[in-house]
């Protein structure tokens, strides 16, 4: 039942509302509003108990294995959300004067110098408000390099086809045309069809390492030369970054420019959908066009940087500082674990996704690359199942949710037939890898014994398989008042 | 195996061209595209009494889980779109080849139409 | 320690079992010239004792002043309800509802949320939400670019009144797309967009035109006049809007004689704290017939195999996962947590509290423009009406003023002489319905006093 089914008129949560009759009459009649909108007419009660309820039908990392491939869903420490929660923090408004936030700005000062250690990188800024535009940020940067040498001639960003879908969604927005480079046979970038498509067109390729066929990319070092032999620039998609800390640097790999996802890698909540947190790290030729604001250190004092101090700055991409809270809390997260935690987390990240991978296929799953390390994450294929039992990974996917166990990422990378995307993380036992091993064995079962079963699965949750050809072809977006 | 008439002409990317008495070629996305992309929710269609080139994106045909661009096969001037497909997207899935028909073109050159594949040339294309 | 639960002999069985000998030999992948072991200048990690003493210090730093900036971010009370249900596990540490059956929870409720804050804009649809209000007013620009067909010239109007980083982020956001963006000339009087500034632009080719409501100042837009003239010119009509002032005033569907197109503008208001800039976030409604150019997930209502109803992404088509370089927009997220505040405080406050927290608001900004006006060498800058904010102008240098009151714990409000050269005396102002009068008779004493004193 909607929360707009359960109001009564005129029922409203008058604890909430400021005291007073107040007047219209300072404003210009033909200004003011007519009409009344159709929000809940419902107590406090009713609101939180509809709300409440709501939450318990969502899968959560509170609540459930979560191997999204790709998205890091680990634990998020409660710890981390109460200290970012004092009310210092969370009183402060964005445009502040210095001398009122020199806790806050200390914080995140501390967190750019972090964050530039752990990539190799040499200057950063948190404005990014997410990933996505992180990207954008790092291809702007890219081309205000190009254009600030004269060299306008660069047209062409080289992405992976394996790539998320937001890198040439990125370069596109930027006014680039997307060269699509294949990938090789062994998971690795193909590097004869790199060379063929290098040129002085092009401006910059986008990676991700350990790419999302969850491998190391391992000529890096021989695209970074060719790339930067040819007067491209290299970015970095920090997606997977939680693989590699303390192991290896973008840096030291060769790229020039990259975000990183805070919500992944430094267990921000993900909120069902957002906020995420996309922090862009250069090196030096790119400092200067770092977005805005960045925090500095000047003696004891710390101070944000205005735009007017930065003029080569690609500028603003939020009316303040970018999703701040966020920062903070990946801030307060680095400082709990500090340098032997983060080297622990890229670890046992990799050992939990060794050990799944290894016990799936000695279940006779079969992996996207066999010959290959798993990085934090792997590849499996239900490309056999699909063609011999017609049970795609998405009847897998969501049997899966009837075990009380959230799906991997279906069909993506799109390379991939029928794949499933696993990503454990560092913060699952050995206990729950092996109950997941021991379902996706009983789901194999299930498919072979009662596939009709499988396909219509699943049969625990809230609501079963829904119909999303009428979702797109009957748009049904906002609720409306039935009429009297 | 796919339906694919032999009187019809056909583009690489799946776009089937039908000459008219009058002149004018008729185009709709064959019924091998249809099944690639699943169930229609959406036809983008070109806009009326424009110009296009072959080659030119004109148009997008959107499933549920995949949008794909509609290319001109030939080059001309848009004399007619099919209106109902704006209510009605699943015709492109019952009937690719009659009421899915997508846009009309006046031919600017007629040569064009002998670059188009014919129905044994696609059918080995699609069985790549 | 990182939250890892593995004891030694898990670590043991598990190596074992994939067939190595060490955790090291995992990364064996990585070029030797590549690696690293170790992570020099990131600090020894500390437990939550200790941490929470470090950070309640600094939090106490920046505690105890009290606000009058307003400028696009806005202290509201926020309702204890609101974050308690918003910080639920089940919410907070979800991800994208990509499986449907496991996230109906989310999925529900941005249904409603878009249902809420769509009948609060006056318009027919609405997305899950963008970034924040700038970066959501540059998505709607590239929106109308692409909605427009019947114009050619992707030059945009913007009113000189909107916020001024908002321009800046959306020129930032649209440039790539050689999409110009042109600012109109506001009227020094009464500091708001006047019709003969549109005058050199009659015939000519405007994708779209945008309006502010409030305005930057705090000014009342004639709305109707500048949506109708956009609409004769072939222009679409963006609404930047604060979605509290939208109880108040005419909403942006019902502006001129056919509504504005489409509809953005800063959620912070309705529940999110001030939080140092966000997490916030920027909502996006329009007219049914541009659902398509919308940018960003949105959900639909549907039914399941049984035919029972449930709720699903849709439309996604359009979004970059699958249409890639082609996509409306490279935004993958929506801020999925501030938009759960958002919903869970509408419904506790509903529209009757929207109206009497935008009304209690405007009440003690009035009471302060009183005190503060009685003071010599204050005044108020443009005649007519404004919404909970107002534009000052002091006799003494503004950052001067700023300092002695900041060292008074008041942060007396945000100067325009940046942003508007013409405007170096002036502070622009805001009082919501926080402040008490005793609050407000201490800020205009202690103004009155920096400004009287030497």
């Amino acid at each position: 039942m909607l929360i707009f089914e359960q109001g009564t008129k005129n029922r409203r949560a008058f604890m909430q509302a400021p005291r007073g009759e107040f007047s219209t009459d300072d404003f210009p009649a033909h200004l003011l509003r007519e009409t009344t909108p159709t929000l809940p007419e419902v107590s406090e009660l009713q609101a939180v108990r509809h709300y409440t309820k709501l939450s318990q039908k969502n899968f959560s990392i509170d609540t459930q294995f979560y191997p999204l491939g790709s998205c890091t869903m680990k634990y998020n420490p409660r710890g981390v959300h109460r200290l970012a929660t004092y009310p210092g923090y969370l009183g402060r408004h964005p445009l502040a004067p210095d001398q009122h936030s020199q806790g806050y700005l200390q914080s995140i000062y501390e967190l750019q110098e972090i964050l530039k250690s752990v990539t190799g990188m040499q200057g950063i800024s948190l404005a990014p408000m997410a990933g996505a535009q992180g990207e954008f940020a790092g291809v702007q940067m890219i081309q205000a390099y190009h254009e600030a040498r004269g060299d306008t001639a660069r047209s062409e960003i080289i992405v992976p086809e394996a790539a998320h879908g937001t890198n040439p969604a990125s370069a596109v927005m930027c006014g680039y045309t997307v060269k699509s480079l294949p990938i090789a046979d062994d998971g690795d970038v193909d590097f004869d069809a790199l060379k063929s498509i290098v040129g002085p067109q092009t401006a910059g390729i986008m990676l991700t390492n350990p790419s999302t066929l969850g491998v190391f990319e391992r000529r890096i070092k021989d695209v970074a030369d060719l790339i930067h032999d040819a007067g491209g620039l290299l970015y970095y998609d920090g997606a997977n970054l939680n693989a590699i800390l303390g192991k290896t640097r973008p840096g030291d790999m060769g790229f020039d420019v990259m975000h990183m996802n805070l919500h992944k890698t430094f267990a921000t909540p993900h909120g069902a959908g957002g906020p995420g947190s996309g922090p862009v790290a250069v090196a030096e030729c790119l400092e200067p066009y770092l977005p805005v604001p960045i925090v500095v250190k000047e003696g004891e004092y710390y101070r944000l940087v205005a735009e007017s101090e930065r003029p080569d700055s690609i500028g603003h991409l939020s009316a303040f500082a970018g999703n701040a809270n966020i920062m903070l809390r990946a801030y307060i997260y680095a400082r709990m674990l500090g340098r032997e935690g983060l080297i622990r987390a890229g670890e046992f990240a990799t050992l939990n996704a060794n050990y799944l991978m290894k016990r799936l296929q000695d279940a006779g799953f079969d992996l996207a690359y066999p010959e290959r390390r798993a990085t934090h994450e792997f590849i499996i294929t239900m490309a056999r199942q699909a063609k011999q039992m017609d049970i795609t990974a998405m009847d897998f996917a969501k049997r899966l949710l009837d075990y009380d166990m959230h799906a991997p990422t279906t069909y993506f990378p799109l390379l991939i037939a029928e794949c499933l995307l696993i990503e454990p993380t560092e913060t699952e036992s050995k206990e729950v890898l092996d109950k997941f091993v021991e379902v996706m064995i009983k789901i194999q079962q299930e498919a072979e014994s009662d596939p009709d079963m499988v396909r219509n699965a699943p049969y625990t949750r809230p609501v079963r398989r829904l119909d999303d050809v009428k979702a797109a072809r009957e748009l049904d977006l906002v609720w409306k008042e039935p009429s009297a | 195996m796919s339906e694919v008439p032999s009187e019809l002409k056909y583009s690489k990317s799946h776009e089937w061209v039908r000459l008219e008495d009058d002149g004018s070629v008729t185009i709709g996305i064959t019924e091998h595209a249809q099944e690639l992309l699943g169930d229609m929710v959406f036809v983008e269609l070109p806009d009326l009494e424009t110009d296009v080139n072959s080659g030119d994106e004109c148009g997008v045909v959107e499933s549920v889980k995949a949008a794909s661009d509609i290319y001109a096969p030939v080059s001309g001037f848009v004399v007619a779109i099919n209106e109902e497909l704006s209510d009605a997207p699943e015709i492109v899935n019952s009937d690719p080849y009659g009421g899915g028909w997508i846009f009309r073109l006046k031919l600017r050159d007629d040569a064009e139409m002998s670059e188009l594949l014919d129905a044994d040339a696609y059918e080995e294309h699609i069985a790549d | 320690m990182p939250f890892i639960p593995h004891t030694e002999d898990d670590v043991r069985a598990m190596l074992n079992t994939i067939g190595v000998d060490s955790i090291n030999a995992l990364f064996d992948e990585i070029p030797d010239n590549l690696r690293i072991h170790d992570l020099p200048d990131v600090p020894e990690g500390l437990g939550e004792m200790e941490l929470a003493g470090i950070m309640r210090k600094r939090a106490l730093q920046d505690i105890g002043n009290a606000c009058y900036i307003g400028a696009g971010a806005y202290e509201h009370h926020i309702p204890a309800a609101v974050w308690e249900v918003t910080g639920r596990g089940e919410f907070m540490t979800a991800y994208t509802p990509y499986q449907a059956e496991a996230s109906q929870g989310t999925l529900q409720l941005i249904y409603e949320y878009q249902t809420m804050i769509s009948s609060l804009m006056g318009l027919d649809v609405s997305n899950a939400s963008l970034y924040d209000g700038a970066s959501a007013m540059g998505e709607a620009i590239l929106m109308a670019v692409r909605a427009n067909r019947q114009s050619k010239s992707k030059r945009i109007l913007v009113a000189g009144t909107i916020h001024p980083v908002y321009r800046r982020v959306a020129h930032a956001l649209v440039k790539g797309q050689h999409i110009t963006i042109e600012e109109l000339p506001f009227c020094p009087d009464s500091g708001i967009t006047a019709m003969d500034a549109l005058a050199p632009y009659n015939g000519e080719d405007i994708a779209a035109v945008v309006i502010p409501q409030p305005n930057f100042f705090g000014r009342l837009e004639e709305v109707d006049l500048l949506t109708n003239w956009g609409h004769e010119h072939g222009a679409l009509v963006i609404a930047v809007v604060n979605p509290i002032a939208m109880s108040l005033f005419r909403e942006p569907g019902q502006w001129g004689d056919t509504g504005a197109d489409i509809a953005v503008g800063e959620g912070q208001p309705l529940g999110i704290p001030l939080a140092s800039g966000g997490p916030y976030f920027g909502f996006m409604c329009c007219k049914q017939a541009l659902v398509r150019q919308m940018p960003g997930r949105i959900i639909g209502r549907t039914t399941d195999l049984d035919g029972k109803p449930g709720f699903a992404l849709t439309l996604q088509a359009r979004e970059q996962h699958i249409r890639r370089s082609k996509a409306t927009s490279n935004i993958c997220t929506n801020q999925g947590l501030a938009v759960t505040a958002a919903t869970i405080y509408m419904s506790i406050v509903g529209a009757g509290g929207l109206r009497q927290t935008a009304l209690a608001s405007h009440h003690n900004t009035k009471l302060l423009v009183e005190k503060v006006t009685a003071i010599k060498g204050v005044e108020v800058v443009f005649e007519g009406a404004y919404f909970h904010e107002v534009v000052l102008r002091l006799a003494k240098p503004v950052h001067e003023v700023m300092d002695k009151m900041a060292e008074h714990r008041i942060q007396v409000g945000y100067p325009l002489g940046d942003d508007f050269p013409d405007y170096q005396d002036c502070l622009l102002v805001c009082v919501t319905e926080k402040k008490d009068n005793d609050e407000i008779q201490q800020y205009a004493d202690t103004l009155a006093t920096v400004l009287g004193g030497a």
